[in-house]
């Protein structure tokens, strides 16, 4: 049993010995071949087929690293596909660093292609960094190319291919780096769970059936008996009223995620559904698991039945500790969790895809005789007018989910209102109906002098950029190039995507009891290391055609588009607006992005931030890597267009 | 169909290996792609009723393509219609498209040419719009409006209510055409995607000469209107 002897499985105070890993890993591999072949010749009652099959990580150690890309046909759902595998392993191996140590990777191209390998989330050289066009070259056919970089941090990141769509096909693998002191985070036993979609289709067709159909794997579309139900409920009158906007606009407001459970199969590990992914506990045990999403296209609500959830770290960077029932990730998101099952049972680690059309599966259980009940997937959820953006004035109040998170965007008790900082806002130009206005309650706003306690008003900037931390207080500009058939949504007045739980997760507290992670939560565990006001801000909005499938930022595709120019050693903000219908995942390269969660002094730093629809998000960035850099959405089949290349000099 | 296509993906290929400049991708964000569209293809359940055929193809990029439309309908060697639309087709607002370019009706004979200036995309309410102006020889102008839209009563069982109407400015006896509104069509097609991609469906066709070209129809002896219960096929790729 593969899993029985995890080479994960250690204490946090001892480190595993380099070779022990390698053994284990040479063992693994010989095992996990045989048990295929095994496969094909014994009958295998069902049960002891799941235990064989499911497969773990495998890990590599060490400072020198040999990676070798190649094709492989592999048998996820039941036919043959070809995979692009790193290391004949799908995922690739876990690579296992120490923070402090140069790590030398050589990876061997044997594609007919070429290829990359990006560490995403490493704060590198920019030569280092992977990505084909910005970085180097790529790696031809048949070459090897060899990165080497120090290891600055520690956490849990992942890499993967930055060529072509090889990452959909299977191109990816965990990294985790211990840390040179004591890691803050404690726990006694700590597994990678790594999340992907999987389809037998080449992603390049995938991309030419969304071009020529773009709800082409959309299954969950409204139907006429939607509307029937809808009549009868709500009369054909407000039926109509709720309705004409979307026709109007004609778009769907079951438009969720572009590739779905119709050609996915989602992984965990490598592992479908079928053949679940199996991980070890004991009572009393905290657990650390290390969750990467992986995915090409789809964003995962995870939870765990039964559990409490502490988040510690995002992003491979620590956070102050947050417990949860439930947390949305995002493509390209990283988050660590601990877990603490008091008794000896089975509990489902379950990650539904956030359009509800499929999830991927582990059993952590405490002996492998037991496996946990899996869950059933919660309701798909349904765009409201308020995830595109709408002007208050048209919106239905009472029906809106507006908790706290939708309101934050009027929340004026937690902005620091300052004289500067008011300047900034100019009520008057804030598209704003009476109707919306009554939705704020001014007396609850504390200008007080408690409110204004923990502000310097001399070091506030007095003009229009916000606070430090707090996230933009300016205007939202559409330029003349957001006109035109390439962008079909424009949003005037985003609500902020801080506090928002999300699309299909803004009922789970009420509705399930379960608290959902928002980023509002996310706060750094240590002290804001750049602790300058930004000097500039940049508004980016994230714009597209779903009819035409084409994706941009600022109406103007990669192929077009200017580098974003950053000066060494600025201080600046990113203001990201979406104004589209769909969650845009954006990375940027080479530098962290420090997300204004609302407090000044501990500024929690990301490597992907996460756009909900409709909504705006500020991020700071210490341009302190010169070079090219590559920024975009970690939707693979949004990337080629919505994709700027940063220079940082 | 595959003698058509082989050419095509031939010039893509081509076509992509010369325009790939962009090293991040392969995966291009606009890569030259080609579509077949057989919309209808589809057969009346009676005996002596026609076999129409109507089908668009496409080569190009996300803004700008290059855009076959054929319709033909068949019931025997006296009785057929084969028109042929090359057109190039530019996107001009987020759902629009405009389409300009040339037709020819080879059957009936004698044959006739256009220029075509049309717009085609989706309108508010989901409404699927084909509208085209032809001029055609000796000052002959036609109107074309087509419009359909899916109703889904399920994901896959799709009710799909279409409507065409044409209009001549000029008399054109030879084949029958009279000026001013000269036929409409409505139609009635419920389709199960087995796949995406493939569709079997059964339909109701009903279509009606008007004003003079009726007058024509009619002192020829023929009928006027028809109504079809048809079988087909929808499928592109």
């Amino acid at each position: 049993m593969t899993q029985s002897k995890s080479p994960l499985d250690r204490s946090n105070k001892q480190a595993q010995p380099a070779f022990a890993n390698k053994v284990l890993s040479r063992r693994q591999f010989v095992f996990g071949a045989s048990a295929i072949l095994a496969l094909t010749t014994i009958p295998f009652s069902k049960n002891a087929l799941a235990n064989t099959m499911a497969q773990s990580l495998t890990p590599l150690s060490g400072k020198v690293f040999e990676l070798t890309i190649d094709y492989k046909t592999v048998n996820i759902t039941g036919e043959p596909a070809r995979a692009t595998v790193i290391n004949q392993l799908l995922p690739g191996p876990l690579l296992r660093w120490k923070e402090g140590d140069t790590v030398t990777l050589r990876v061997k191209n044997n594609l007919d292609h070429d290829t990359s390998l990006h560490w995403h989330g490493m704060i590198l050289p920019t030569g280092m960094d992977g990505v084909p066009g910005l970085s180097f070259k790529g790696i031809k056919p048949g070459e090897t190319f060899e990165y080497q970089f120090p290891v600055k941090q520690s956490g849990t990141y992942w890499y993967h291919s930055h060529s072509g769509f090889q990452e959909q096909t299977g191109a990816y693998g965990a990294i985790v780096i211990d840390p040179e002191e004591a890691d803050p985070v404690v726990f006694d036993r700590e597994h990678v769970v790594m999340l992907s979609d999987w389809s037998n289709e080449a992603p390049e067709s995938i991309y030419a059936n969304l071009k020529k159909q773009s709800d082409y794997y959309n299954y969950h579309e409204r139907t006429m008996s939607d509307l029937f139900s809808d009549i009868k409920t709500q009369g054909l009158v407000n039926t109509w009223k709720a309705r004409s906007m979307w026709n109007q606009q004609r778009m769907s407001d079951r438009d969720i995620s572009d590739v779905t459970g119709a050609t996915y199969t989602y992984l965990m590990n490598g592992n479908s559904p079928a053949q679940p992914w199996q991980a070890l506990f004991k009572a009393g045990e905290k657990v650390r698991l290390r969750v990467i999403n992986s995915s090409a296209m789809t964003i995962f609500d995870v939870r765990i039945p039964g559990l409490k959830m502490t988040v510690v770290a995002s992003d491979g960077q620590n956070i102050q500790p947050v417990i949860v029932d439930e947390f949305r990730i995002g493509v390209a998101e990283v988050y660590d969790v601990i877990v603490e099952p008091e008794v000896d049972n089975a509990y489902c680690f379950f990650a539904q895809s956030i359009d509800r059309s499929g999830y991927a599966i582990g059993n952590l259980t405490s002996d492998y005789a037991l496996s946990a009940k899996v869950p059933t997937m919660d309701p798909m959820p349904i765009l409201t007018h308020g995830d595109m953006g709408m002007n208050m004035e048209h919106m239905d109040h009472s029906k809106m989910p507006m908790g706290e998170g939708a309101m934050q965007g009027m929340d004026h008790s937690k902005m620091p209102m300052g004289e500067g900082a008011m300047q900034g806002m100019d009520h008057s130009k804030m598209p704003m109906g009476e109707g919306a206005m009554q939705g704020m309650d001014h007396s609850k706003m504390p200008m007080s002098e408690d409110a204004m306690q923990g502000m310097d008003h001399s070091k506030m900037p007095m003009g229009v950029l916000g606070v430090a931390g707090y996230g933009s207080n300016s205007d939202i500009k559409h330029l003349d190039s957001e006109s035109g058939p390439q962008v079909d949504m424009r949003v005037d007045t985003p609500k902020s995507g801080l506090n928002d739980p999300g699309i299909g997760l803004r009922d789970h507290q009420e509705k399930y009891h379960r608290k959902v992670l928002t980023y509002a939560d996310i706060k750094g565990l240590h002290a804001t290391r750049d602790t300058r006001q930004p000097s500039r801000e940049i508004q980016l909005h994230l714009t597209g055609n779903m009819d035409r499938y084409m994706w941009s930022i600022n109406g103007i595709k990669f192929a077009d588009s200017e580098p974003l120019e950053l000066t060494y050693g600025e201080r600046l903000r990113i203001t990201l607006i979406n104004d589209t219908m769909m969650i845009h995942p954006m990375h940027l390269h080479g530098m962290w992005s420090e997300l204004e969660t609302g407090d000044p002094d501990y500024i929690p730093r990301k490597h992907t931030v996460m756009v909900q629809p409709g909504s705006k998000i500020s991020y700071l960035v210490t341009a302190d890597a010169l070079g090219q850099w590559a920024y975009h959405c970690h939707l693979l089949y949004h990337m080629p267009g919505m994709f700027r290349k940063v220079v940082v000099k | 169909m595959k003698n058509f296509k082989s050419p095509i993906h031939t010039l893509a290929l081509v076509a992509t290996a010369f325009g790939s400049s962009f090293v991040y991708a392969e995966a291009q964000d606009d890569p030259l792609l080609t579509s077949v569209m057989i919309d209808q293809l589809e057969k009346g359940v009676q005996s002596g009723d026609a076999t129409r055929v109507s089908a668009q193809a496409w080569l190009g990029y996300d803004l700008n393509k290059l855009w076959l439309k054929v319709d033909s309908e068949y019931t025997n060697s006296d009785e057929q219609d084969l028109e042929i639309q090359a057109l190039y087709s530019h996107a001009i607002a987020p759902y629009w498209n405009v389409q300009m370019g040339v037709r020819q009706d080879t059957k009936p004979t004698p044959t006739r040419h256009w220029a075509v200036l049309g717009v085609q995309g989706l309108a508010p309410y989901f409404f699927d719009i084909d509208a085209a102006l032809f001029v055609g020889e000796e000052g002959r102008t036609a109107l074309r409006l087509s419009v359909e839209q899916d109703w889904l009563i399920t994901q896959r069982l799709i009710l799909t209510p279409e409507f065409e109407i044409n209009a001549y400015s000029k008399k054109d006896e030879t084949i029958n055409i009279g000026s001013g509104l000269s036929d409409i069509s409505a139609g009635l097609r419920l389709r199960y995607e087995i796949t995406r991609k493939f569709a079997p469906y059964i339909g109701l066709d009903w279509s009606q000469k008007l004003g003079n070209t009726a007058d024509l129809v009619r002192s020829d002896g023929e009928s006027t209107g028809d109504t079809q219960f048809v079988v087909g096929v929808k499928a592109w790729f």
